[in-house]
């Protein structure tokens, strides 16, 4: 039976056919454009390497893309590891007599224009990325992983080396900081 | 009775943030909704964080239609790259 031909490999019309997808891929997991054209490159060395393995199972682009994703995984993991495994402390409040209670500057405001702020808004956006980039570099990547890729949790614990009550008091954290850095910023401006 | 579902806002929240993700489990969404009913600050947290929620679900749908290019250059390199290793 022949196969297909989106699922046999040309490696020659690789950089035309799929270079910006994979790009897009990329920078939309590392938020760099100089990692994800490494990231890309990479991955069509990567493919060559082992492009005999490849069984015409999945057609080509699908295929490229689960090296990339292998890649990209290597990548937080390098981050991971070059800054110490993700710090965790369990209580996410200061330890004493406030333990586990809202400190008062912590406490969540009322949001005067809520309604008003349209949220299909470039602004927004801007702004929720200035958010992002203040958070602790380990926050942003776990942040990143779950809410903007949707990894599943297993999937993380696995790549980071950390157990799920731990990912989730980072989850927490990051967004309670995003919280209040949007309520400053965007809400209540 | 009540006391099994007795928690801190610290814990009440990050019960929260989970639920966001739809993996918080029947026992912590008791242990949750029993505590915003007690706490008003949580259960502000609780409504905002909805929103908070609906504003990184925009982002994520911002990256999958931001349509980033590479170079012509960028790609003849890459191209040459590819036929040296060859």
């Amino acid at each position: 039976m022949t196969q297909p031909a989106s699922n046999i490999l040309s490696p020659d019309k690789w950089v035309d056919n799929y270079a910006d997808y994979l790009f897009n891929y990329a920078i939309a997991r590392v938020n760099n454009a100089n990692v994800a054209k490494d990231l890309v490159q990479e991955t069509f060395f990567a493919g060559l390497k082992s492009a005999k393995n490849f069984e015409g199972k999945s057609t080509e682009r699908t295929w490229l893309i689960s090296i990339l994703k292998r890649k990209i995984i290597d990548y937080y993991r390098k981050i991971n590891s070059k800054k110490g495994q993700a710090e965790v402390r369990v209580n996410f409040y200061d330890s004493g007599d406030n333990e586990g209670s809202w400190i008062e500057e912590r406490v969540p405001q009322s949001w005067n224009n809520e309604a008003e702020k349209n949220i299909e808004n470039e602004e927004l956006r801007i702004q929720l990325d200035k958010c992002i980039d203040k958070l602790p570099e380990k926050y942003a990547m776990v942040f990143r992983m779950k809410t903007i890729q949707q990894f599943e949790t297993e999937d993380i614990c696995k790549e980071l080396n950390i157990s799920p009550s731990n990912l989730w008091v980072i989850i927490h954290r990051a967004r309670t900081q995003l919280r209040s850095c949007m309520e400053k910023n965007w809400f209540n401006k | 009775m009540f006391k099994f579902f007795k928690i801190t806002c610290d814990q009440a929240t990050t019960i929260c943030d989970k639920s966001q993700y739809g993996e918080a489990s029947v026992y912590e969404k008791m242990q949750l909704n029993w505590h915003l009913l007690v706490c008003k600050i949580c259960a502000l947290y609780s409504k905002q964080n909805k929103k908070m929620s609906e504003i990184f679900n925009l982002k994520n749908g911002h990256c999958n239609k931001n349509n980033a290019c590479l170079s012509t250059k960028d790609k003849e390199a890459l191209k040459e790259q590819l036929n040296n290793f060859n």
